[in-house]
C-alpha cells in the first residue's frame, strides 16, 4: 500500500489538471504575446486561469499576477514593495515562523540597509496583537505575516492584524503568505486588509513551476524582473500559459466541493489524532490550549513528536512500508538542523529531531490511516529499543 | 593548435622484460578515458613512447582532463605534428609555434632535437642549430640559454615531426589493472574515497562495499556512496559496487554485546562480510580508509581488534595521515564536497558516548560469543541482500 501523508511538501496534480495542460501543451501552444489566431486562443486561456482565481479570491482579475512559484511571489512581494516605498520608510514586521522564502529574503533586506522586526509566537505558534501593535512604527512600510505554517499548520489571526494595521497606518502594505493556506481556507484580502497574497501551484495538486500574487490595485510595487513587459510590465517573461490554467483548474475543482472537504479533513485530524495519541510520551505541536481536535489551526497537518525515536529514522521506516512522511518540513530535509519553527514554539530540545509532520490531502482515506497508525504502533516500541545509550 | 599528445610514463620505464604489459594496460586505461571525450583519437606506441593523435576535431581541456586521470601517466606533452616537407617549412612551423604557445618573447630557449629517422638530411646538432637561429633571426628579444633554459622546444623527427615544449603532470602511479584488485571498505565520509584512489594509484583495480542500514541510512546515504565511487571510477574505471542490509546483524549486536565495544564488533562483522565477498570475487586484499588514532575505532589496540578477523591483507593507505592531508588529496580527486554532505553512515548511528578506545581482543572475542545463536543466520542473509551497483 501507498501512502502518501507529505502533502505539505507537494501534491499529487488531479487528472484533470493534467488534461487540461497537456492540451495545451500539444495543442494550444500558442504565446499570447503573438498577434495571430494561436495567440488568441493561448491568451484565453490566462484570461480564464486570471477570471478564475479572481473570483476564489474575490478580487479583480487584474490584481492576479502570475510567477515561478510561491518563492518568487514572496520574494517579489517583499523586496518589489520594500523598494517601491522606501521613501516612506525601511522598517518592515514579519514573525520568526516564516517559511525561508521571507526570512531569507527579510536578511537580504536587512543587508542593504531595511529594519525588520521578527514578531515571536506562543506556544500554538501565534503572534499576539499586542506585539503587532507594538511593532508597528511611523516608518513601518510593510507588514509580512503567514496565514498557514507549514510544520505546525498554526493559523494566524489574518483579518484582525489586517485591520490592525490599516486602523495604525492606512499606508502600510501586508503581505500573506498563503502557500499553504490557499485551497485549505476562505481567504478574501479586501475583506482582510490584505494588499499582497502569495500562492503557489503545486500544493494545492496543480503543476509545479506557477505561483501567483495578488497584488491589490493601489499597492506600489517595482517589477524584479525585466524584459519584454508581460503582465502589466511588473513580471516580464513568456507567460506560462499552461501552469496558470493548471493552477487556476486545480483551485476551481478544490473549492467547488469546499465544505463537504474541509469538514472530512477536520474529521481525518481528529481521527488520526486520536489514534497518535495512544502512543505513549506522544507530543502533537500547535493546537490550541483548549481545542485538543484541532479546531482553528489547518485541516492537514499535523506535527507530532515522538521521543525517543529520530525523525529521520522513523520516516525511513515508514517509507519500508510505503508511508511517505517530512521529518520536519520537507524544504528543511537538504540542512539537517533543528527548525525555526518548533523551536519558536518552545518544543523542548530532546522533541526537536524527534518530530514528524503528516500532511494530509483531499486523497487521504480513513483505511490510509488506520494503516498509518498501525504501522506505527508496530514500530515505534522497536525503534525505541534500539537508540543511542 | 595542438593536435597531439606525447605521454610520458615514470615507473613502467624501469621495468624489464614484461614493460610491455604495462604499457598495453596504460594504453587500454587510455582508451578507456577518451572514450568520453568528444572527438576521435589514435593511441600508438612506439620505441618507448605513447602518441595520442586527434583524429579531427576534438576538446583540449577536456582531453587533457580525462588523460590527467589515468594512472601511470607522469607527464603530458601537448604537440603539434606536421609532415616532412622540407627544412624551410620546419623552420616556419616551429617559428608560428614559438609565436602561439609564448606571446611573451622574453624568454630563454633551447631545441633539442631527437633524430629517429636518421635518414634526415641534417644531424640533429645541425637541426637543433639552424632552428634556433630562425627562431632568433624571428624573435630578436628571445635568448638561448643550453643550460638552464626557460622553454625547451623538443621537435622529433620520425616518420612526421612532432614539436613540444609544455609538459602538463600526470597523475603518476602504475596503470590500473597490472597490480590485482582489491576490496574497498567505502563509507561515505572523507577518508575511504581517498584511501581507494591511493591503491588505485599502484595499478590496483577496485572493487567497493557499503553497509546499509535502512531505516537508520537512508536511501541519500546509499546515494552519496554511489556518487562517491563515481568519482573515483574517473581514476579507476569502472568499480563493481556492493551494497549489503547490516541492519539486522547491527541490532543483533546492540542487544547482545556492551555498548561501548559495539562498534569494535560491527567493524570486525564488516571485515568478515567483506573478506568474503573479496575471495569470491577474486580480490587480493581489503583496503580502508582508517588513520590511526583518528577515532575511537582507529587506535592501535582497536585496529589489532578489527585486523585478526581477516587473512587477507588489509591495505590502510592514510594509516599515517592527518585529516588535513586527507582533506588536501580528496580535494584534488574532486570527492570531498560530496563527502562531506549530511547524511548518516551506518558507523554512526549507534556510537557510544564513550567507546572503548584500547579493546581488549580476549574479552571482544568473548563478548562477541554472546552472538553465537543468530550470528552466522544473519551473515549469510546479509550476504544474500548483496546488491551489485556497476558504476562507471
Amino acid at each position: 500500500m501507498e501512502v502518501y501523508l507529505d502533502n505539505s511538501a507537494t501534491t499529487r496534480v488531479f487528472p484533470e489538471v493534467a488534461e487540461l495542460m497537456t492540451k495545451i501543451m500539444c495543442e494550444d501552444y500558442g504565446n499570447p504575446s503573438s498577434l495571430h489566431m494561436k495567440g488568441v486562443q493561448a491568451e484565453s486561456y490566462l484570461r480564464y486561469a486570471k477570471e478564475t482565481l479572481a473570483k476564489i479570491l474575490k478580487v479583480n482579475e487584474k490584481e492576479i499576477f502570475f510567477t515561478s512559484g510561491g518563492t518568487e511571489s514572496d520574494n517579489m512581494a517583499l523586496i518589489g514593495c520594500a523598494l517601491a516605498n522606501s521613501r516612506r520608510g525601511k522598517h518592515i514586521i514579519t514573525t520568526q515562523i516564516e517559511h525561508p522564502a521571507i526570512l531569507k529574503t527579510c536578511a537580504y533586506l536587512e543587508s542593504i540597509g531595511y529594519r525588520v522586526t521578527y514578531l515571536p509566537v506562543d506556544a500554538c505558534g501565534r503572534i499576539s496583537l499586542s506585539d503587532l501593535q507594538k511593532a508597528m512604527c511611523p516608518d513601518t512600510i510593510l507588514v509580512s505575516v503567514m496565514h498557514t505554517n507549514n510544520e505546525i499548520g498554526a493559523l494566524q489571526p489574518i483579518a484582525e492584524a489586517g485591520a490592525l494595521i490599516k486602523h495604525m497606518n492606512p499606508y502600510t502594505l501586508f503581505h500573506v503568505d498563503a502557500v499553504q493556506g490557499f485551497g485549505k481556507a476562505k481567504i478574501y484580502p479586501k475583506r482582510m486588509g490584505i494588499d499582497l497574497l502569495s500562492a503557489s501551484g503545486h500544493k494545492i495538486h496543480g503543476p509545479k513551476g506557477v505561483g501567483l500574487l495578488y497584488i491589490g490595485e493601489r499597492v506600489k510595487i517595482q517589477p524584479l524582473i525585466y524584459g519584454g513587459g508581460q503582465q502589466m510590465n511588473l513580471r516580464s517573461g513568456t507567460d506560462n500559459v499552461p501552469g496558470a490554467a493548471g493552477m487556476a483548474r486545480a483551485a476551481e475543482l478544490l473549492y467547488e466541493h469546499y465544505d463537504e472537504d474541509m469538514a472530512r479533513l477536520y474529521r481525518c485530524k481528529k481521527y488520526f489524532m486520536d489514534g497518535v495519541r495512544k502512543i505513549e510520551g506522544v507530543q502533537i505541536n500547535g493546537l490550541l490550549p483548549d481545542k485538543p481536535d484541532g479546531e482553528g489551526t489547518a485541516p492537514h497537518i499535523v506535527s507530532v513528536s515522538v521521543p525517543g525515536v529520530r525523525s529521520e529514522v522513523l520516516l525511513h521506516a515508514l517509507e519500508e512500508k510505503g508511508i511517505y512522511v517530512s521529518a520536519g518540513s520537507a524544504c528543511s530535509a537538504h540542512k539537517p538542523q533543528p527548525s525555526a519553527t518548533l523551536k519558536a514554539i518552545g518544543v523542548d530540545k530532546p522533541l526537536l529531531e524527534s518530530t514528524i509532520r503528516f500532511s494530509f490531502s483531499v486523497y487521504t482515506t480513513p483505511e490510509e490511516l488506520d494503516y498509518t497508525l498501525r504501522e506505527m504502533y508496530d514500530k515505534i516500541p522497536m525503534l525505541r529499543k534500539f537508540t543511542r545509550r | 593548435m595542438f593536435t597531439a599528445f606525447l605521454i610520458k610514463y615514470a615507473e613502467i620505464g624501469i621495468k624489464g622484460k614484461n614493460r610491455y604489459l604495462f604499457e598495453d594496460a596504460l594504453i587500454h586505461q587510455m582508451k578507456f578515458a577518451l572514450k568520453k571525450c568528444e572527438g576521435r583519437f589514435l593511441i600508438t606506441k612506439t620505441q618507448g613512447r605513447i602518441f595520442v593523435e586527434a583524429e579531427g576535431e576534438f576538446d583540449y581541456d577536456e582531453t587533457v582532463e580525462h588523460l590527467q586521470h589515468v594512472f601511470g601517466i607522469s607527464g603530458i606533452c601537448p604537440m603539434i605534428y606536421a609532415e616532412d616537407e622540407g627544412f624551410e617549412k620546419l623552420c616556419d612551423t616551429v617559428v608560428k609555434y614559438m609565436d602561439d604557445v609564448y606571446p611573451d618573447k622574453n624568454k630563454t630557449f633551447k631545441v633539442n632535437c631527437r633524430r629517429a629517422r636518421k635518414n634526415y638530411p641534417k644531424d640533429s646538432m645541425e637541426v637543433n642549430a639552424d632552428l634556433g637561429e630562425a627562431i632568433l633571426n624571428a624573435y630578436p628579444e628571445m635568448t638561448v640559454d643550453v643550460h638552464e633554459p626557460e622553454i625547451l622546444l623538443n621537435v622529433e623527427i620520425r616518420e612526421k615531426i612532432y614539436i613540444y615544449s609544455e609538459i602538463i603532470p600526470g597523475p603518476g602511479g602504475m596503470p590500473v589493472g597490472t597490480g590485482g584488485k582489491a576490496m574497498l571498505l567505502l563509507s561515505g565520509g572523507i577518508d575511504s574515497p581517498v584511501a581507494g584512489y591511493m591503491i588505485a594509484k599502484r595499478g590496483v583495480k577496485i572493487d567497493a562495499v557499503y553497509f546499509h542500514a535502512p531505516p537508520y541510512t537512508s536511501e541519500r546515504a546509499k546515494q552519496k556512496v554511489v556518487d562517491l565511487a563515481r568519482l573515483v571510477s574517473k581514476y579507476t574505471g569502472p568499480i563493481y559496487l556492493h551494497v549489503i542490509n547490516f541492519t539486522d546483524i547491527q541490532l543483533y549486536i546492540h542487544e547482545k554485546c556492551p555498548h561501548e565495544e559495539l562498534t569494535i564488533i560491527m567493524r570486525r562483522y564488516m571485515m568478515r562480510i567483506a573478506e568474503h565477498i573479496a575471495k569470491e570475487t577474486g580480490c587480493l586484499g581489503l583496503i580502508t580508509g582508517e588513520s590511526i588514532g583518528q577515532v575511537a575505532s582507529q587506535t592501535m589496540s582497536s585496529l589489532v581488534a578489527t585486523n585478526e578477523v581477516c587473512e587477507l591483507p588489509v591495505y590502510r593507505p592514510l594509516i599515517g595521515f592527518d585529516k588535513e592531508e586527507i582533506v588536501a588529496v580528496s580535494k584534488k580527486i574532486g570527492t570531498f564536497e560530496t563527502s562531506i554532505l549530511p547524511f548518516e553512515d551506518c558507523c554512526t548511528i549507534f556510537v557510544a558516548k564513550h567507546p572503548v578506545t584500547k579493546p581488549n581482543v580476549n574479552i571482544i572475542r568473548r563478548h562477541e560469543h554472546n552472538l553465537d545463536d543468530k550470528i552466522e543466520e544473519l551473515v549469510k542473509t546479509a550476504l544474500e541482500t548483496d546488491e551489485l551497483i556497476i558504476v562507471e
